[in-house]
């Protein structure tokens, strides 16, 4: 039997991913948060566990160095998602992507008055398409985290970020104004890995599958 | 001094991998060849209308573009060597029965693509034009299976898919060009959630139908759960029978086959069965193919046809290099007998390097492990 290898981040995306890997039979042999090791075993001596940053998931699957991975949409969404099956929507680490600006810009008088805003943001592709759909002019700024900082301290008018439930934008005095899109994470899968291990990966999707329609 | 540095996603080909390319290069264009498929050799450059007309907005992107000084006009380094091949059909040999063209050529993308993640494929392809039945489909894989397994790859899946249930489907349903896009991409990446999104609000049995289509994977037996859950339209019932054909004529070849209904890769030129091989070792399709009778008319005369072709980096990215052939050292030297026995040795497949004056230290790096001596008259071929 071939060897399935499983990316997915740790924090909230593996906690949420434990009851799913679960009814598929699947037991992870350590905890990532405890353990330094980056393969984890699980106790299907088929199945692996490969623990990477969140927004390689999809690198790691394209290109085969994993069968199977769980990413979130806005990650997908960023790194296009080309050469990738995205088969199940799995209502884990749901979140919303939003704009959001200091509590005292009125930000719907600036859009009217068509200004070239800067927006700072992770998520440089969802936030230009997001402008460009609303025919607004921006300069983006990539910043690798803290987004929240880049309005009060001027360097930014605006920020593109994933708001889950607003405390971080309320403790920085920032409103959030926009929302752009849902965000959740998705199972996504190498396309010549379903094909070549279809009998032990398609019972594993059935799997989840079966969680997620029985949460709905 | 960085000078020396390739641009990213380029690289040189050194010569232990060099040679297993060569050879498997010419397996493929001798099996071409006993096939009756003709080599061309079309142009690393061509006019950008020409390069990119009938097949979409996808290779004009993959395509760098260069002025030429001579007309002003833009030219296209070729990122596809089909269209040319095409283009060959359509306009220069205007032949009205069947033609089977083969090419072997390397080609540009502005973005690494494929298995070896390189801007530089080295593509080997065959195309047969003028015949729409599934009779030259199978004949075209056929031959991909029987190049794929003489370059050395064992175990091969191949993959089949129809776009023309998908065409058919938007043709039956008006649907707008948009969505068309959008539905494509959905299929695509199998994303249902978003599938689920889009189909809302088009008649019941298109919607049901697209939605199966991501379920649509497997061996043969989802043809039949194809017929049950597709829409019972001619077009859609005859691409399930060709697949069920083509799928058998592969049998006698040991290899696996399964089917992927919501495959559309190519979906914007290619116009019937689509097909890919896989084996274990590759993280993607070694060899991609499939009809696509549309491209011929934008050149002026539309032409059924069909055709697979693989990229030779790809393919070397699970294969081992070649091992020298251990070679014999010659003296240097005006000696007649020597230069007859260097000749006859040659002749016979043997391998002869002479060893120029002044480098005798460096013997060593000549990978040689027999030498020519010579004992009385006569030279002799000793081991080192």
């Amino acid at each position: 039997m071939s060897q399935i290898t499983i990316a997915l981040s740790k924090g909230r995306i593996f906690e949420e991913t434990k009851p799913l890997l679960a009814a598929a039979g699947i037991i992870p042999a350590e905890d990532p948060e405890s353990s330094r090791k980056l393969i984890i075993g699980t106790n299907r001596e088929d199945v692996r566990l490969l623990i990477v940053r969140a927004t390689d998931v999809p690198t790691y699957v394209q290109n085969g160095g994993a069968d199977l991975g769980i990413a979130g949409k806005d990650v997908l969404y960023e790194h296009g998602g080309e050469g990738l099956y995205q088969p199940l929507d799995l209502q884990i680490a749901k979140c919303r992507m939003m704009v959001a600006v200091h509590k005292d810009v009125d930000y719907a008088a600036s859009v009217r008055r068509g200004a070239r805003l800067k927006v700072a943001t992770k998520y440089v592709k969802i936030a230009r398409e997001h402008f460009a759909e609303k025919g607004m002019h921006v300069d983006l700024i990539k910043l690798y985290g803290s987004m929240e900082l880049a309005p009060l301290v001027g360097l930014a008018d605006a920020i593109v970020d994933l708001v889950s439930t607003g405390g971080t934008l309320r403790a920085n005095n920032l409103v959030a104004v926009e929302d752009i899109m849902p965000i959740s994470s998705r199972l996504v899968v190498n396309q010549a890995s379903l094909k070549l291990k279809r009998a032990q990966i398609q019972p594993i999707i059935d799997a989840f599958a079966a969680v997620v329609s029985k949460g709905n | 001094m960085r000078n020396w540095l390739l641009p990213e996603y380029t690289e040189d080909v050194l010569p232990q991998d060099a040679a297993r390319m060569e050879e498997i290069r010419r397996r493929l264009l001798d099996l071409f060849r006993v096939h009756g498929y003709r080599l061309v050799i079309p142009p690393m450059l061509e006019y950008l209308e020409s390069l990119t007309t009938g097949a979409g907005h996808d290779l004009d992107l993959a395509t760098f573009k260069v002025v030429d000084q001579l007309t002003g006009r833009l030219m296209g380094v070729r990122a596809d060597i089909t269209p040319q091949a095409a283009r060959i059909d359509a306009h220069l040999l205007n032949q009205q029965g069947v033609t089977r063209l083969c090419y072997a050529g390397s080609v540009l993308r502005t973005r690494p693509d494929g298995l070896a993640q390189t801007r530089e494929p080295l593509q080997v392809g065959a195309e047969l034009f003028g015949h729409a039945g599934v009779e030259s489909d199978v004949e075209i894989q056929r031959l991909m299976v029987q190049g794929l397994q003489s370059a050395g790859i064992q175990a091969l899946l191949v993959d089949f898919s129809h776009v023309g249930i998908f065409r058919t489907l938007i043709r039956r349903a008006t649907i707008a060009y948009d969505l068309e896009q959008s539905l494509y991409a959905a299929l695509q990446s199998k994303d249902k959630a978003l599938l689920q999104e889009l189909t809302e609000g088009l008649d019941a049995e298109v919607r049901m139908a697209l939605l199966a289509l991501t379920d649509l994977n497997g061996g043969v037996e989802i043809l039949q759960s194809a017929q049950e859950r597709l829409p019972q339209y001619a077009e859609i019932k005859q691409a399930l029978v060709d697949l069920r054909r083509a799928a058998e004529q592969l049998a006698d070849l040991q290899v696996e086959v399964s089917f992927d209904l919501a495959e559309l890769r190519g979906y914007h030129y290619h116009s019937g069965m689509v097909f890919a091989a896989y084996a274990q070792g590759y993280s993607g399709p070694l060899a991609l193919g499939g009809r696509y009778d549309e491209v011929g008319s934008a050149f002026g005369r539309a032409r059924p046809a069909t055709g697979f072709s693989l990229d030779l980096r790809g393919l070397m990215t699970a294969l081992e290099p070649a091992t020298d052939a251990p070679a014999i050292l010659a003296p240097h030297g005006a000696d007649p007998s020597l230069k007859k026995i260097i000749a006859s040795l040659r002749a016979s497949g043997e391998v002869v390097v002479i060893d120029l004056p002044g480098h005798e230290a460096h013997q060593a790096e000549l990978g040689c492990d027999r030498q020519l001596v010579k004992q009385g008259d006569d030279w002799k071929v000793v081991a080192f």
